[in-house]
């Protein structure tokens, strides 16, 4: 045998061309969005023989937010745009002043804090739409209503705690919510004027 | 001179290739809808997207609006479904999920924002009677 030769090394300059086309392929087919929100969780649906659960709640607990087929909106028994929304919640969520037309308030103990806290615990937002209604403005107001409730999470943070809700341990975002639970209603659908 | 040395250039974009191919998941459906998402303001990220299904509403896009007009319609994999169909797509959708992942399960609504209230109503009792209650309505996120 003659003397041992050198393999030659595998050309692989075409390499970086293949996984290019691969790097090409999987941008095309693939998608980058993340998908995100507004969550919501809707009603169990209605048993036959059950009775009608809306006639227990009070009066005075209930908002009610209606928007017609042409997008004009009533809280309460007001006309209201869509700014308007976020404040009149936030007045009816907290009731400061314990005004008898507004929620009733009740004490309840926090187990978190270790101390009773006024809470409108019965309250229920309900939100009423038309088949004609505009599914942006819905959504606009199903925004503001989640505000509402985030905004006076906050500001109930920052007077306990003197942090923003964003700062706050799984425990004080569990007692926010014992406070100040999201209560907004996904109404059975109602015909008021003939729409689509 | 001498020739660069471009041996580490695979590497490079092999790695830049898996980055992507992480990052990314595979487009599930060819749009058959036109879905401008509404804007809000108070979002959350969708926690899996391996346990969620997806209903697109809107009006048909402008290739496909010579073959079925402009009327809103609902899209259920890749094609039309009237709206007492979303029971069956629900029940084999959730069938299909591993038996772990089922309490998770969410139903992620991309509805155009000039869609009537109506339609969505129908969806929203038939996903009540699937007991598919979580429901996120997919916006994008507003621009302050």
């Amino acid at each position: 045998m003659g003397k041992k030769r050198k393999m030659p090394g595998l050309n692989t300059s075409s390499t970086a061309d293949i996984s290019f086309m691969l790097l090409i392929f999987f941008l095309t087919t693939t998608s980058m969005d993340t998908d995100a929100g507004l969550a919501r969780t809707l009603p169990k649906p209605p048993e036959e023989n059950q009775e009608n659960n809306e006639m227990k709640v009070k009066e005075r607990n209930i908002l009610n937010i209606r928007i017609n087929k042409d997008n004009y909106l009533l809280i309460g028994n007001d006309y209201a745009t869509p700014e308007d929304v976020k404040e009149r919640a936030k007045e009816f969520i907290k009731n400061e002043k314990n005004d008898p037309n507004l929620p009733e308030v009740i004490s309840k103990k926090i187990k978190y804090l270790g101390r009773n806290v006024p809470v409108t615990d019965n309250h229920v937002i309900s939100v009423q739409t038309d088949r004609g209604t505009d599914y942006g403005v819905y959504i606009i107001v199903q925004d503001a209503l989640i505000q509402a409730y985030n905004e006076l999470r906050d500001e109930f943070a920052f007077a306990e705690w003197h942090h923003h809700i964003e700062f706050c341990t799984e425990e004080e975002k569990a007692a926010l919510r014992e406070i100040y639970p999201q209560k907004i209603s996904e109404a059975e659908p109602k015909k008021y004027g003939q729409a689509l | 001179m001498p020739e660069m040395n471009t041996s580490s250039l695979p590497d490079l974009i092999f790695t830049i290739l898996f980055f992507f191919m992480m990052v990314t998941s595979m487009r599930e459906v060819t749009m058959m809808v036109k879905v401008q998402k509404p804007q809000a303001s108070q979002i959350e990220k969708l926690a899996r997207k391996s346990c969620t299904s997806f209903i697109y509403i809107g009006q048909p896009t402008d290739m496909l609006k010579s073959q079925y007009g402009s009327g809103t319609r609902i899209q259920l994999n890749d094609r039309y479904a009237e709206a007492n169909e979303v029971y069956d797509f629900i029940m084999a959708d959730r069938a299909s999920m591993a038996e772990s992942d089922k309490p998770f399960y969410t139903v992620s609504m991309k509805v155009d924002h000039h869609t009537p209230m109506g339609i969505i109503t129908d969806v929203k009792q038939v996903l009540r009677k699937a007991y598919a209650l979580k429901i996120v309505y997919s916006s994008d996120k507003k621009k302050q």
